[in-house]
């Protein structure tokens, strides 16, 4: 479905991404995760179109995303990015804001479609009853829900999402993830989302791809991308991978400085 | 949903209809006044006597006037104001009077007029304005992409250089050619020249009907560029066409009635509290309040001292900027705006 081919790209003179290979598949959760500064959210900008590859490309559908219009490609893609959003809206105008690729050429009022779709988004997404709330005073973790709906109103097949868990409290965090299973699951949606959380990745991706210093360090299921050596290698940082006696996917535990020192003298 | 439209057309219907009633208070009276049932008399009989001429040939072209630049300048700042999101742009951040300005002022010195006509002095406003907007556009844009900061910091940067430059010219002018310029620059709705007038109320609608086709492109821009590249709007193309737009309406109002202040500042702002963010209802709103505004203003400024006339920037300056203040600190006060 997605298929980035040696794509190399970056910000002016700064080059940030180096011969990225990865293919998202149809109905796969795919994470990306990484350092910081290693390229995730500028690899996620370049899918959604922000940034021009210097080499390679990236393929939707057999077609580059760079011969695509801009409208066409809004209506394939849809990006739930960490921005906040115009404070005075109210939850309901701003998912409808979600329906503008679906406008013809002359049209400034929505149909009783979009209207539709967007109640029908509000309710998989639990905000519906927010709907005449402005955005601004609502909860971060309802922040969250409001743009994954204005996302879902686009009506892709692909959605990009950058850390949607960031500053969410445990609940928040997997009932947002939840929630993006559960439409992966039963809608066929596709998911390609940047996560800090390793934990978070190995439980929920289907797939994890680990970025390191703008390349692409290694990628597959969760089992084989997050082993001790490879996270060590990568983060410079000691870690245990254990494996979660429920889901037994793998799961990182950290080291203070305090105990692996303890553990030195032992 | 169905409410939001009953509010919008409640809206519309409301300022038009005080586009109408200002309007009217606006042709009774003046240093003459007409009572109300002379001027149906005097519309339907058609006869020329004094009340027709001061009708037709003095206050409607005023008012004509007014309703086509108050559109056009208020309309210019909600657009840029969309644009920017910045709700403290104006039409003449961007520098665009003061090209204007730069123009009149070297027509009047060299006492072009004389040789090229009255029609010259618009012109040479206009291309004023036109060569500022060029300059700040070409300098804004880097690699093909409008910077908006950028956009917005060197118009800042040209209205200082242009008022230099004005002030440069005055110190050196002669003086009969100094009260030209200050009279000028006060701005006046005073314009002889009907075909002008005309004119102006076609760029105007002309300049509505365009940047209305803008409307869910500026709602999306709203949320930022990224976020409308990402809700499929070409973002680049709808900023190259809104700031044009926005530029020729004010080159345009500027060169013909001169500097005429905080329309395009106010009117878009109080529009945005009363009708909301949405630029499908708020492009008109904005568009129709700025007309009535200026037709109240200007029937301020010959009436209160009459028979001698204020300039009418004087009064936009002074009840815009007071409203303006008195709005803005009341909300404050008051916890969460509403």
């Amino acid at each position: 479905m997605l298929r980035i081919c040696g794509l190399g790209c970056g910000y002016l003179d700064k080059q940030i991404l180096r011969d990225i290979d990865l293919e998202v598949d149809a109905k796969e959760i795919v994470g990306i995760i990484g350092p910081n500064g290693s390229g995730k959210t500028t690899l996620l900008r370049a899918v959604s179109r922000l940034l021009k590859p210097k080499e390679g490309a990236i393929y939707l559908d057999g077609i580059d995303i760079w011969q695509m219009k801009y409208k066409e490609l809004s209506r394939k893609i849809a990006v739930v990015s960490q921005g906040a959003p115009e404070e005075s809206l109210t939850v309901e105008e701003f998912v409808l804001l979600g329906r503008i690729p679906h406008f013809d050429g002359l049209q400034f009022l929505e149909t009783s479609r979009d209207f539709e779709v967007a109640q029908r988004c509000m309710v998989l997404t639990d905000v519906l009853k927010l709907k005449d709330r402005p955005i601004g005073q609502i909860s971060g973790g309802e922040k969250q829900l409001a743009l994954i709906a204005r996302a879902l109103a686009q009506e892709p097949t692909l959605l990009l999402l950058d850390e949607p868990t960031t500053y969410l409290d445990i609940a928040h965090q997997v009932g947002i993830l939840d929630l993006i299973k559960r439409l992966n699951r039963k809608m066929g949606l596709t998911v390609l989302m940047v996560l800090h959380d390793l934990n978070l990745a190995s439980e929920y991706c289907d797939r994890i791809a680990l970025l390191s210093e703008g390349r692409v360090y290694t990628q597959g299921v969760p089992q084989e991308v997050l082993s001790y050596k490879v996270i060590e290698q990568v983060y410079k940082t000691v870690v245990v991978v254990e494996k979660n006696p429920v889901s037994s996917k793998p799961y990182v535990l950290l080291v203070s400085e305090e105990e692996r020192e303890r553990r030195k003298k032992k | 949903m169905k409410s939001r439209a009953y509010r919008w057309v409640a809206w519309l219907l409301f300022l038009i209809a005080a586009v109408i009633a200002i309007s009217c208070f606006s042709l009774l009276v003046g240093s003459s006044s007409i009572p109300f049932k002379n001027i149906v008399d005097v519309v339907l009989r058609r006869e020329p006597c004094a009340e027709y001429s001061i009708i037709f040939d003095v206050r409607l072209p005023r008012i004509l006037l007014a309703f086509a630049i108050g559109g056009s300048l208020s309309l210019a700042g909600v657009i840029l104001q969309g644009m920017f999101r910045n709700p403290l742009v104006e039409p003449y951040t961007l520098g665009i009077s003061g090209g204007a300005a730069i123009g009149v002022c070297l027509n009047i010195v060299f006492r072009l007029s004389n040789s090229l006509g009255v029609l010259s002095l618009p012109v040479c406003g206009f291309l004023g304005a036109l060569s500022v907007v060029v300059l700040v556009y070409t300098l804004s844009v880097k690699r093909g992409i409008l910077k908006i900061q950028g956009l917005l910091l060197t118009g800042v940067m040209i209205s200082f250089i242009s008022s230099s430059l004005i002030m440069l010219i005055m110190a050196v002018s002669r003086t009969e050619d100094l009260h030209g310029i200050v009279f000028w620059i006060m701005g006046s709705l005073e314009e002889p020249n009907n075909a002008l007038i005309l004119l102006s109320l076609g760029v105007s609608i002309i300049g509505l009907t365009v940047s209305y086709l803008f409307c869910i492109k500026l709602n999306a821009l709203a949320l930022g560029e990224e976020e409308a590249i990402h809700l499929g709007i070409n973002v680049e193309k709808s900023k190259r066409f809104l700031f044009i737009i926005a530029s020729l309406l004010t080159g345009f109002s500027v060169s013909v009635v001169g500097i005429i202040g905080f329309v395009g500042l106010v009117i878009p702002h109080c529009m945005r509290m009363l009708v909301g963010r949405d630029h499908r209802i708020l492009l008109i709103s904005s568009f129709l309040g700025g007309a009535s505004f200026l037709i109240a203003s200007d029937t301020l400024a010959r009436t209160v001292i009459a028979p001698v006339e204020l300039p009418v920037g004087v009064i936009t300056g002074l009840v815009g900027g007071s409203v303006f203040v008195y709005v803005l600190t009341r909300r404050q006060i008051l916890p969460k705006g509403k």
